[in-house]
């Protein structure tokens, strides 16, 4: 299948400092899936997320967003507009003093007919479950309904693929919730390639891939039950895998019978269960 | 004291007012503000309170809240009205010392008193009644032919509506800076106007930092959302010029002329 955004040999620098951030990035994602990208402060994951939609372009080597350069100017509207980002601060990405008119700011940017943009916005504040609050100023929502507006103003714009940096970094846990439930949604049933860059391990239980970066490099791509099973990996990076593995893993050093690869809550206390009952 | 800043404030409703074009309104405003600076007259004066009134009536907007919005400028009110009522020279009314109250002075410090709060309260009610979306637009749409000579006519509206957008965000924030010099022992309420002004130093500085952070931010989302000047740009909330509009305008040209010939008449 072909990718949706394709990284090759990625080496980036800021300009005017020594220190290189990425140290050759060779990366796809696939269409329809859910890719987590999990790694430390200064990991450079936020960097290599800036560069899925041309915010940022290497330094050496290439970046392409359906076939497209990220280097060519000419192209840069439609490599946004396939590649949609979310960012940490919801405060600092929401333009306008009403729900609708800010959901409504990507649509209009690229010239979208009136009517359809109010049938765009609907459908993406409903798909958010923010319908209810359209009127509604953004400085009174919570931080997990204002990142949801966020990403309903990226939903308007009708990517193919979002990419989401820490989008719930400054949220508490509910609202970390929601963020997550609503970006697992849009991937799940609408098909929409999702990016989610975090530092959160159960954030990633739900991707189809995750991984894993560290000084500029990745150190660990798969599935995340394949993942979490590095436990060195894992600590050597100050990550701590999600409490159902470390309790499954440590029952099994403990020598009880459990796999250690579950992630789910439930499936994880059902494993228990039959293997105290046998 | 930050909590009774109410520049650029929308109070959605369904009223006439409301419903107006933005143009219409803004048009309007610059007609209204014409009408009060020619009034010099009892008469003028009673017909411009008098529309006034009706035009708080009209937009179910609570004279409370536009009260409140005279209280950031109270000071310069008194300092007018003071400044009027001695300085004047006239008829003296009552000797204090080495001023006097003259009966102009008292009659010029009411005039300029009802001045500046017809004025504040009139242009707020505009900004009340007005979604800040709305509004720029508006502008923007107006001031379009000038375009034609290079003014950036788009840029400016956008700035317009990202400051009242950030508003709210920056005075929460000063809220929050405020707070936590505090809570370090930062004194903002004592000491002359230099140490007050002094103590907002610390203040500023943290304020500005994140404001200038919060633009690059901002910038950056704008441009991951496609935002790229006004050209090819389209509105979800399109400006329509009803009747109303040409008649709730006409009614303010009208309004013009009768203080304009009031004014000639010396009333």
């Amino acid at each position: 299948m072909e990718s949706i955004i394709h990284f090759e040999n990625v080496h980036f620098t800021y300009p005017g400092e020594d220190h290189e951030i990425l140290h050759g990035i060779d990366l796809d994602i696939q269409p329809g899936t859910f890719t987590a990208i999990l790694g430390h402060n200064g990991s450079g994951k936020s960097t290599l997320a800036k560069h899925m939609n041309a915010i940022l372009v290497p330094t050496e080597g290439k970046v392409e967003v359906c076939g497209m350069e990220t280097t060519k100017e000419e192209l840069l509207l439609g490599i946004r507009a396939t590649v949609g980002m979310v960012f940490q601060n919801p405060d600092n990405q929401i333009v306008a003093n009403v729900v609708e008119d800010d959901v409504a700011f990507a649509p209009e940017n690229l010239g979208v007919p009136p009517e359809e943009i109010r049938e765009r916005v609907d459908a993406a504040l409903k798909q958010v479950g923010m319908y209810g609050f359209r009127m509604h100023a953004p400085h009174l929502l919570s931080g997990g309904q204002k990142q949801r507006v966020a990403i309903a103003g990226v939903i308007a714009m009708q990517p193919q693929c979002i990419v989401l940096d820490e989008p719930t970094a400054m949220l508490d846990p509910s609202g970390r919730r929601e963020v997550v439930e609503t970006i697992t949604a849009l991937c799940r049933e609408k098909g929409i390639t999702v990016v989610l860059i975090t530092h959160h391990m159960d954030e990633c239980v739900d991707a189809d891939r995750l991984i894993v970066m560290s000084k500029g490099t990745i150190v660990a791509d798969g599935a995340p039950k394949d993942v979490f099973q590095r436990s060195e990996l894992l600590q050597k990076e100050g990550l701590a895998a999600p409490a159902s593995t470390t309790l499954l893993q440590s029952l099994k050093a403990a020598g009880m019978e459990v796999p250690t690869d579950i992630l789910n809550i439930d499936a994880c206390a059902d494993a228990i269960a039959s293997a105290i009952s046998r | 004291m930050l909590k009774d800043i109410t520049l650029g404030q929308f109070f959605p409703g369904d009223s006439i007012t409301h419903r107006l074009d933005a143009r219409c309104k803004l048009i309007i405003v610059v007609l209204y503000i014409a009408a009060l600076f020619t009034a010099n007259g009892y008469v003028s004066y009673a017909l411009v309170i008098a529309v006034t009134a009706l035009m708080i009536a009209v937009s179910h907007i609570p004279l409370k809240s536009l009260v409140r919005g005279l209280k950031p400028v109270m000071v310069i009110i008194i300092i007018t009205a003071i400044l009027n009522l001695f300085f004047t020279t006239g008829t003296p009314l009552v000797k204090l010392g080495p001023v006097t109250l003259t009966k102009e002075g008292l009659v010029r410090a009411v005039f300029m008193v009802l001045r500046i709060m017809l004025l504040i309260m009139g242009t707020f009610l505009l900004t009340y009644t007005t979604s800040p979306m709305a509004l720029t637009d508006g502008m923007e749409r107006l001031f379009n032919p000038l375009k034609k000579i290079k003014v950036p006519v788009h840029e400016m509206s956008m700035m317009m509506s990202m400051a009242l957008r950030f508003i709210p965000t920056l005075i929460e924030e000063t809220d929050k800076i405020m707070s936590a010099q505090k809570a370090r022992g930062a004194d903002f309420e004592t000491g002359n106007i230099f140490q007050r002004a002094k103590a907002l130093l610390p203040l500023l500085v943290p304020l500005f930092v994140s404001a200038f952070r919060r633009a690059d931010e901002l910038a950056t989302a704008m441009e991951s959302r496609c935002y790229h000047g006004g050209e090819g740009r389209t509105r979800m909330k399109q400006l329509t010029w009803a009747g109303r509009d040409t008649v709730a305008l006409l009614l303010f040209f009208a309004f013009l002329a009768a203080v304009i010939a009031l004014r000639h008449f010396g009333l």
